[in-house]
């Protein structure tokens, strides 16, 4: 329980110029924990994942990799590092073995070159050039390629893009089985379903700041998750929050029978961050909730000003 | 592994790409080949001088060393530039920067894909001046020595200042549109295609604070008849200072390609 995190951020800020990513994030990545992190495009998410792997440098506030500032990140730093980028346009003259076998030269220690394209499944394209994969076979070598060195801490940015379903829950395995075997991970991921599948714990970024933090059950909790009921009637359209819908559907019939646009909705994952979101960057939420619907039980909601307004 | 080894292994690696690559074969390996055939064919007519035995010099022998130099310039700085910036733009260095990878062995990764192609270019373009056009090659050891001290001191050179000149493109694609004039212009005025000693003098002086000039003079001390020799700026070959100027351009190359290179473009 003592064992420092993996991953510290501390007030994070970034400048370009006048134009502000990022303003003060805070969070931490426990070992072996897979923290997931949310958020729409332009939200800050790619500045923090390339901040903590050493690829961009920040203006302000505190950061630790493995105990080591990403600045003065040396070789035996990176070693110790597994990083997924956002697809890349290489030329892919190289066969899949060949790039992998390669790259694991690097490492001092680099798992088998076929088991790690077969845990990528990828073994029947072994011998075949990149560029006549498809964009989700390219993108399973990316993956096979940040996992060879065994890394301590691993950076998934979207790694599923374009994958097809049987691909990306034969990932969803593959990186649980990198979690067991104590990798700690950073993934960022526009699929709120795969953030809810791996992740022990989500952040929602969005304007350069933390909106959310928690697991998804938290997320996704109780209160987030209240029963919202909805139906018509000559007095106009009703909507009721209730943890008893059934019971307040039987009453409905009881009175007036059969509702007209009788719903009964159950707020997922996607519909939560969406109210959060949406709050947050003053578009219509999900519901006409959206305001007092952001959750407030067992979630730490950092931007509360934002989410008010 | 160490960084030596894990050059070496990257240096295979690349070798086998740059064969795969259409683009880098024609222009980069191709090319002087066929020029030394054209020029070879166009110029049969034409009267080059002759050597001690009044044998007459044949445009194939006359060009050869020329076309050896372009190679060397080619593969060097215009391949390594322009495959440098390429993978600066698309990717794949950002990938590698994030990887245990030190530079020292990217470098000479790159360094030997481009001594062992131009090392076969040389061979092939041997090959078909003497079996193609019946050029003699030379029979004294020294200049056997004369072609690799020049070689090997103009390889190294080229490849250093193409990691150099990787940095200036501002991506991947403008790449060939910022190295090849630069690498055009150059053969024109360093003797190349052109005797050097016609060109204006001023020219004579800018182009001989590149190295094409230098290269091209020390492989024509190693092919053409030692009479020829008297064509030169000084009146002889100067091979020593060819080959201080050759071994200058060696460090400078090394210093701008060690304080230049990046693996990405912005690290802001």
């Amino acid at each position: 329980m003592t064992n420092p995190p993996a991953v510290t951020v501390r007030d994070l800020t970034k400048s370009y110029g006048s134009s502000v990513a990022l303003h003060g994030v805070s969070f931490d990545v426990a070992p072996g924990e897979t923290l997931g992190l949310l958020g729409p495009n332009g939200a800050g998410k790619s500045t923090i994942v390339e901040i903590l792997e050493g690829h961009r440098d920040r203006s302000g506030g505190e950061v630790r990799v493995l105990g080591t500032d990403p600045r003065r990140g040396g070789l035996a730093w990176r070693s110790r590092l597994g990083i997924v980028l956002q697809s890349s346009g290489e030329a892919g003259l190289a066969t899949v073995r060949e790039e992998v076998a390669l790259a694991a030269r690097c490492w001092r220690r680099p798992r088998d070159v076929d088991e790690v394209i077969a845990a990528v499944g990828l073994t029947d394209r072994a011998g075949a050039r990149l560029r006549s994969l498809s964009g989700g076979q390219r993108r399973r070598v990316d993956v096979a390629l940040g996992i060879v060195g065994r890394p301590e801490v691993l950076f998934l940015d979207e790694p599923t893009t374009g994958f097809d379903p049987e691909a990306r829950r034969d990932f969803w395995a593959l990186v649980r089985s990198l979690s067991d075997e104590g990798t700690s991970i950073l993934l960022t991921t526009h699929y709120l379903d795969e953030a809810a599948q791996l992740s022990d714990r989500l952040l929602v970024v969005d304007g350069g700041r933390v909106l959310a933090e928690g697991t998804p059950a938290d997320l996704v909790g109780a209160s987030a998750r209240t029963p919202r009921v909805t139906w018509r009637d000559a007095t106009g359209t009703h909507e009721v929050r209730t943890d008893a819908p059934a019971a307040l559907v039987a009453r409905l019939h009881a009175d007036g029978g059969e509702p007209d646009g009788l719903e009964v909705h159950r707020p997922d994952l996607e519909t939560v961050y969406l109210e959060l979101v949406g709050a947050a960057t003053g578009v219509a939420g999900a519901g006409g909730a959206a305001a007092g619907g952001a959750p407030d039980r067992g979630v730490r909601a950092t931007g509360t000003e934002a989410v008010a307004s | 592994m160490t960084a030596l080894a894990l050059g070496l292994a990257r240096a295979r690696h690349e070798v086998r790409l740059y064969a795969r690559s259409a683009d880098t074969v024609f222009f980069t390996f191709a090319f002087p080949v066929l020029l030394l055939a054209v020029f070879s064919v166009a110029f049969s007519e034409q009267s080059f001088g002759s050597d001690a035995d009044g044998l007459a010099v044949t445009a194939a022998a006359y060009y050869l060393p020329g076309m050896i130099a372009a190679g060397i310039l080619l593969s060097g700085v215009q391949g390594l530039a322009v495959d440098i910036a390429t993978e600066r733009g698309d990717g794949t260095l950002k990938r590698l920067a994030g990887t245990p990878l030190p530079v020292s062995s990217y470098v000479l990764g790159k360094a030997g894909q481009v001594l062992v192609t131009s090392a076969a270019q040389v061979v092939v373009l041997l090959a078909v001046a003497r079996l193609a056009f019946g050029v003699a090659l030379p029979t004294e050891p020294e200049r056997w020595g004369r072609l690799v001290a020049v070689y090997l001191l103009g390889i190294t050179a080229s490849a250093l200042l193409g990691v150099a000149l990787s940095r200036v493109p501002s991506s991947g694609r403008a790449a060939t549109a910022v190295v090849v004039p630069v690498t055009v212009v150059l053969q024109f005025v360093s003797g190349v295609y052109l005797p050097f000693t016609q060109l204006p003098e001023w020219l004579q002086v800018v182009a001989s604070s590149f190295p094409l000039r230098w290269i091209a003079q020390g492989l024509r001390s190693a092919f053409l008849p030692e009479g020829f020799a008297t064509l030169e700026t000084g009146g002889s070959w100067d091979l020593p200072l060819v080959l201080a100027v050759l071994a200058g351009f060696v460090v400078v190359g090394a210093v701008l390609a060690r304080l230049t290179f990046r693996w990405t473009r912005a690290d802001a």
